[in-house]
């Protein structure tokens, strides 16, 4: 089994036609202009073959020009496997992301520096004194081991999390560049069962993060057939130039054959072009680049058309994930990724706001709608981001999660046959053979099989808005549950073989 | 005829024209001469560079500056306008020396080590060049050492550093530390900023400024060096 997310009829932004222009100018980018390449492994690999690649002199650092061919592209979007398994430690939470099949799967994200938390205050009426309500507060605490584990605790027990991505930027004193790695991937995978996704910080951290993987999934041969980590990677700062460090993490990931997102983030406005067409165009050239390079050190290698499209604000340049255009441009590239056949992991759910609230709602189910509608294989930063993704808030998380089952209920497709008409016309008929003239009881087995939509289950009955404060004790009910802890004697194997992981974890 | 070029010259900051090719707000002017054009042609004419500078850069800049309080320009409006205004004072730079006419300072800015997010630190350039400051871009992911080394060399009165990531923010640390070891720390000011840091960091670690935005980076540079002055 796997989970199954939600299979929608996608919404076509682009005509065909579009889609067509759009691949051809991405071609064109990377002829001319082409890449500028910080990494010399990749240089030589594009070169060997068949690209042209010439020096380019930059004072401290090892650059050169690429000019990449048609060829090495459309070999690349060919060899790339159409369906990649996300695996999991409970096997039936893996994702199963094949490119031909428009199904949708939600994933939190970021490396938030931020975590909010919500706490409840009363306060008086200045005018009526014996009016007092209980108001939700906010406080900014700092991403912390512990914080990324009740986030994975939660999104163990929410049903739309179908995969957790690391949410906050562990800052604990005693997390270093160099036991950083090992120690999220550990806390993330001790808290749920479900897929767990990051990107890398230290190189060096690959094998140790490897080794535990391969311990947790149950040896290297079960790690193969359930990969129960995967790596993002951002071989590419906009625009168009290919950074050292990322582009060796994505060489060496794509060798051991882990499954790995290749994901560009331009702001259009800024690091892209701000039209719809330049913005998709330059950032499918750049996936398609960071792709292909997965594919020339190891043909079929496992790839995720990682697509984070964004855009800049006028008023400061920051980027911004509530406008319009986000929901254009991120539609676009999965078309585009359809078109490659290629699973897409894209981006929704995100708020320029800091706390949660009337405009964080607006913003991000704007995004969570309208992204789900144009069918990824894989949403990412779907759940609890705010503040353009510098904050993580875990009542925030839980308000996405009702949300998000709102979203997937909506885009089931409809069932319209002759057995269903006929029922129906059954039922029209015997209403108006009553004097109440109401359909009420056939609704029952609907309610039953859970076909009929609940209420907002935080909705507030009298005239104060307490959705926060109701998520808030929703979250508290859930962090109450016991963790999904991984078995004792694997846990002592990771800590015998993989070094670098805090002691104080054993037990969390 | 004079007063025509410098009035051209602020009226194309204002417009954000660099060069002929430039399109700005109004309708045809593609093709006609932009801001470096016409400082060259000032400087042939032999134009005063004070003046140049004070009623054509300047004025436009300031105008630019009222037009984006008022919310009538956005940031890549000012952005547009203050590399204007910095292509133009590439042009003036040699001739600045030799007639005695100083800018307002050199900074030399870098992001630090392991970071290379660039954008903030872009915009804080060209806004820090449209001000009036000669600007050095030493580039991202740039070493401590490498740092020192260029103060040495360049002899800046300030030090920008950016840092977006926790991880890389130490580096600002590492870097002062690195000055003060090879006694150049009491020789540049230095100011930082980006995502990862904060007023406190700053003071934590010693540094002389914090901006928030490129805005504030500006007037936390005219403050410092009204400091220095006095
Ligand atoms: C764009 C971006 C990227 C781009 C950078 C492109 C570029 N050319 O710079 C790319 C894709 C390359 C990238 C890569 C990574 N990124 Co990034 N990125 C961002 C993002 C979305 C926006 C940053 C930005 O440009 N903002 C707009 C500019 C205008 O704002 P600004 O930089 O803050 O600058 C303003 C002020 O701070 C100030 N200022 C800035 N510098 C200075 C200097 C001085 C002297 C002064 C006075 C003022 C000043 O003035 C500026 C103008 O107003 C942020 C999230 C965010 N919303 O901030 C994440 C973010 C910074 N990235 C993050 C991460 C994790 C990464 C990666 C590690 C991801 C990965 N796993 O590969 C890599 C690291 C690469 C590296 N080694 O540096 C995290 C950092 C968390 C942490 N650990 O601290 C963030 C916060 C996102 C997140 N929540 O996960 N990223």
């Amino acid at each position: 089994m796997a989970r199954q997310g939600v299979l929608v009829e996608p919404y076509q932004r682009l005509k065909p036609e579009q889609v067509e222009q759009i691949h051809q100018a991405s071609l064109a980018i990377l002829s001319q202009p082409g890449i500028l390449c910080f990494n010399r492994s990749a240089a030589e690999v594009f070169a060997d073959h068949g690209a042209e690649v010439s020096p380019v002199p930059q004072p401290g650092a090892d650059c050169w020009h690429l000019q990449i061919p048609e060829k090495i592209i459309t070999d690349a979007v060919e060899t790339a496997p159409k369906v990649v398994k996300l695996g999991a430690r409970d096997e039936n939470n893996c994702l199963i992301l094949d490119g031909n099949e428009p199904r949708v799967r939600f994933a939190s994200g970021s490396e938030a520096n931020n975590w909010l938390e919500v706490d409840v205050d009363a306060f008086v009426s200045r005018r009526n004194p014996d009016i007092e309500v209980d108001v939700p507060t906010f406080r900014v605490e700092k991403g912390t081991v512990d914080r990324l584990a009740k986030a994975a605790h939660l999104c163990e027990h929410l049903d739309s999390w179908d995969s957790f991505l690391r949410t906050v930027n562990i800052q604990d004193d005693d997390i270093t560049d160099d036991n950083k790695d090992v120690n999220k991937f550990f806390v993330a995978l001790n808290n749920t069962t479900k897929h767990v996704m990051s990107g890398l910080t230290e190189l060096s951290q690959l094998s140790n993060v490897v080794r535990m993987s391969h311990i947790i999934a149950g040896g290297e041969d079960r790690f193969r057939e359930n990969p129960v980590i995967s790596f993002i990677t951002c071989v590419i700062k906009s625009p168009l130039q290919m950074v050292d460090d990322t582009t060796q993490t994505a060489i060496e990931v794509a060798r051991r054959g882990i499954p790995l997102v290749i994901s560009s983030s331009p702001q259009g406005g800024s690091t892209a072009p701000i039209t719809e067409d330049g913005m998709v165009a330059q950032i499918n050239a750049e996936i398609l680049v960071g792709i292909a390079l997965t594919q020339l050190v190891n043909k079929g290698a496992p790839v995720l058309y990682g697509s984070v499209p964004v855009r800049a604000r006028m008023d400061n340049l920051y980027d911004s994930y509530g406008v319009p255009e986000f929901n254009q441009y991120n539609i676009d590239c999965v078309q585009m990724a359809r078109y490659y056949r290629l699973p897409c992991y894209s981006t929704g759910g995100v708020s320029d706001i800091r706390v949660p609230g009337i405009q964080a709602s607006v913003e991000r189910l704007f995004s969570h709608i309208l992204v789900t509608l144009a069918g990824p294989q894989y949403i990412h930063y779907a759940f609890g981001l705010l503040e353009r993704t510098n904050t993580f808030c875990p009542v925030q998380a839980v308000l996405d999660d009702t949300h998000i089952s709102m979203v997937k209920r909506f885009v089931r497709q409809p069932i319209v046959t002759a057995d269903r008409i006929s029922e129906s016309l059954e039922q029209v008929r015997r209403v108006m053979g009553t004097s109440h003239k109401l359909y009420v009881r056939f609704v029952r087995s609907a309610l039953r099989s859970g076909e009929i939509a609940p209420p907002y289950p935080f909705e507030s009955k009298d005239t104060v808005d307490k959705t926060l404060l109701r998520a808030r004790e929703r979250m508290e009910e859930i962090l109450s549950l016991p963790p999904s802890h991984m078995a004792e004697p694997v846990v002592d194997k990771v800590f015998q073989e993989v070094p670098g992981l805090l002691t104080r974890l054993r037990g969390s | 005829m004079t007063e025509d070029l410098l009035s051209l010259i602020k009226e194309n900051v204002i417009q954000g024209r660099i060069a002929q090719d430039d399109e700005g707000f109004d309708e045809g002017l593609v093709g006609q001469p932009g801001a470096s054009e016409l400082t060259e042609k000032a400087l042939t004419e032999g134009v005063n560079l004070e003046d140049i500078i004070n009623k054509g850069l300047t004025e436009g800049m300031n105008i630019v500056g009222q037009k984006f309080e008022t919310g009538e320009y956005y940031i890549p409006d000012m952005l547009a306008s203050a590399e204007t205004v910095g292509a133009a004072m590439e042009i003036l730079e040699p001739h600045l020396a030799q007639s005695g006419i100083k800018s307002k300072g050199k900074i030399l800015v870098a992001t630090v080590k392991g970071d290379l997010h660039d954008i903030g630190k872009n915009i804080v350039s060209i806004l820090l060049r449209g001000a009036g400051y000669t600007v050095k871009d030493l580039g991202n992911d740039i070493a401590p050492q490498t740092i020192v080394e260029a103060v040495r060399e360049e002899r800046p009165q300030f030090l920008g550093m950016s840092a977006l990531l926790t991880s890389t923010m130490i580096h600002m640390n590492n870097t002062i530390e690195a000055l003060t070891e090879s006694g150049l720390r009491d020789k540049v000011k230095i100011i930082i900023g980006g995502a990862a840091v904060s007023e406190e960091f700053a003071q934590s670690i010693g540094a002389n400024g914090y901006g928030a935005d490129g805005f504030q980076a500006v007037k936390i540079m005219d403050a410092l060096r009204n400091s220095m002055k006095g």
